[in-house]
């Protein structure tokens, strides 16, 4: 057959493998079908939102006094660079090997993975801002605070959440390998061709890429909703 | 074991896996680390090849689309596009997706490496063109440059530090996520990581985890290095006024790394 044709095919099985469930290679066991394809897309997203929902706690609020406070720059950056020279798969072999399994060890593995781009881009984001727009709402007379959360937050949040779009990415990643970890996920098809067999494992890829994309397709949508009015048309004058 | 290996006295290696330590999974067995490191010679070579193959075709391909759309604009939103997908989908996802047609290997790792390497690179190359001064390329045009000259003598030049910060960036991404090229059968430290049933092997996963973020870490100064001799203008400007450079570096880095 030729590559195409080849390739054509396995993408048919591996569509049937998401919609038709068959008996798992080893017998035994139900695999495949839209049931259990739902049950790993609510896994792979539980995951995600916790490690991310962690991320966020950790980096947002830190990221933002770091930056209204004008300290604290080789940390953040130090933080961020440090985050992308870190194996995904070394940080989940190291949970295994010497912390141990389960949903919070996970949940704090991923969480590691998505600190550092939110927390540089917050520190970065709010540095960002312009300084006169601080002032003048310190002339009027806002708390530090309420300058932190109405003109810093808002005048940084495209840039913040750049990073959580990089953050996310991460995240999903991982959580393809937290079957590893014993926490399942849709990587568990790509990660158990004994179990599955070729067709599920095209599918798992398939099941994930996508996963990803509609997430990476949300949080873009989220970013344009979040981008102050006023900062849009700075751009278009600029 | 390797031919270098063979050459070193058989009694520098003695293999403990029998010793209390390595029975036990203690936290990290010095003894067996010293007389198996013969075992990390081989994937570590891997690695490195997956790296630097994957971000030269990377930057190969991500320059030349940056040189392509930069005097035809209407060209960057597809390729900003493309990229962004190709960045966005995981890589083991990836290498799976590859399988059908590329079969298992390095190879397949290397195109799913290189295709993740794009979007920032290429990112990274339209910011440096994009921040050159205005007053620079008159200078150049009135100096009667053609449009070419222009790009490799001016614009280029002046971009090189975002350039190669995105390389970095590319770089030590990279070397990260190549440890998952072993799923693809491409080899790497990842076959360290999670050999047989290593991934519970405290003092291999130490080990395996170790030499690749030393590898990131090397990279990164290499390529600060050669930025250093590639734009020396810049270290001067830079102590010049220190804090005011280096923060907007930092912004360039942000903007210019991230879709």
């Amino acid at each position: 057959m030729s590559l195409p044709l080849a390739f054509l095919d396995a993408v048919g099985g591996a569509i049937d493998f998401i919609f038709n469930p068959r008996e798992s290679l080893g017998g035994g066991a139900e695999v495949g079908g839209l049931g259990q394809v739902g049950e790993l897309t609510l896994d792979h997203l539980e995951l995600t939102f916790a490690g991310l929902a962690v991320s966020l706690a950790v980096a947002l609020p830190l990221g933002l006094y770091l930056g209204h406070r004008g300290r604290g720059e080789f940390l953040a950056v130090a933080i961020g660079n440090a985050g992308r020279a870190i194996p995904e798969l070394a940080l989940i072999a190291f949970l295994v090997a010497y912390v141990g399994t389960g949903f919070l060890n996970v949940t704090i593995a991923l969480a590691i993975l998505g600190i550092p781009p939110i927390l540089t881009n917050a520190f970065v984001g709010v540095r960002q801002v312009d300084r006169t727009a601080v002032e003048a709402a310190r002339g009027m007379g806002m708390s530090e605070l309420g300058i932190v959360a109405r003109v810093e937050l808002p005048l940084a949040a495209p840039t913040i959440m750049t990073g959580v779009r990089t953050a996310a990415i991460n995240v999903v990643a991982t959580a393809t390998i937290a079957p590893l970890a014993g926490q399942l996920s849709l990587g568990d098809f790509i990660l158990a061709r004994n179990v599955y067999g070729d067709e599920g494992v095209l599918a798992g890829a398939i099941l994930v890429a996508l996963l990803a994309l509609a997430f990476e397709l949300v949080l873009a949508a989220v970013q344009r909703a979040l981008t102050p009015r006023g900062l849009e048309l700075a751009r278009e004058a600029g | 074991m390797t031919a270098l290996v063979a050459q070193l006295d058989p009694s520098f290696f003695r293999d403990r896996s029998e010793s209390d330590c390595i029975r036990e999974n203690g936290a990290f067995c010095l003894d067996w680390a010293l007389d198996n490191l013969d075992r990390y010679v081989t994937p570590t070579l891997e690695h490195l090849v997956l790296v630097v193959v994957s971000v030269a075709l990377g930057f190969a391909l991500a320059f030349a689309m940056a040189l392509l759309s930069h005097r035809r604009r209407w060209l960057v939103p597809p390729f900003l596009g493309l990229t962004g997908v190709l960045y966005t989908i995981p890589s083991l996802a990836f290498f799976f997706l590859l399988l059908p047609i590329t079969g298992r290997g390095a190879d397949t790792a290397i195109i799913a490496l290189t295709a993740y390497n794009l979007q920032i690179i290429y990112r990274n190359v339209m910011a440096g063109l994009a921040n050159v001064p205005a007053a620079a390329k008159d200078a150049g045009r009135g100096m009667g440059m053609t449009e070419r000259q222009l790009t490799w003598r001016v614009e280029l030049p002046l971009a090189l530090p975002e350039i190669i910060a995105g390389v970095r960036i590319a770089t030590v991404s990279t070397v990260a996520i190549a440890t998952l090229a072993v799923f693809a059968g491409g080899g790497g430290l990842g076959s360290e990581l999670i050999a047989g049933s290593n991934i519970t092997f405290r003092t291999g996963v130490a080990i395996a985890g170790g030499i690749a973020i030393a590898m990131a870490i090397a990279f990164d100064l290499l390529l600060v290095l050669l930025q250093r001799r590639l734009v020396p203008w810049r270290l001067a400007a830079e102590r010049r006024s220190r804090e005011g450079a280096r923060f907007a570096s930092l912004v360039r880095r942000v903007r210019g790394a991230v879709p």
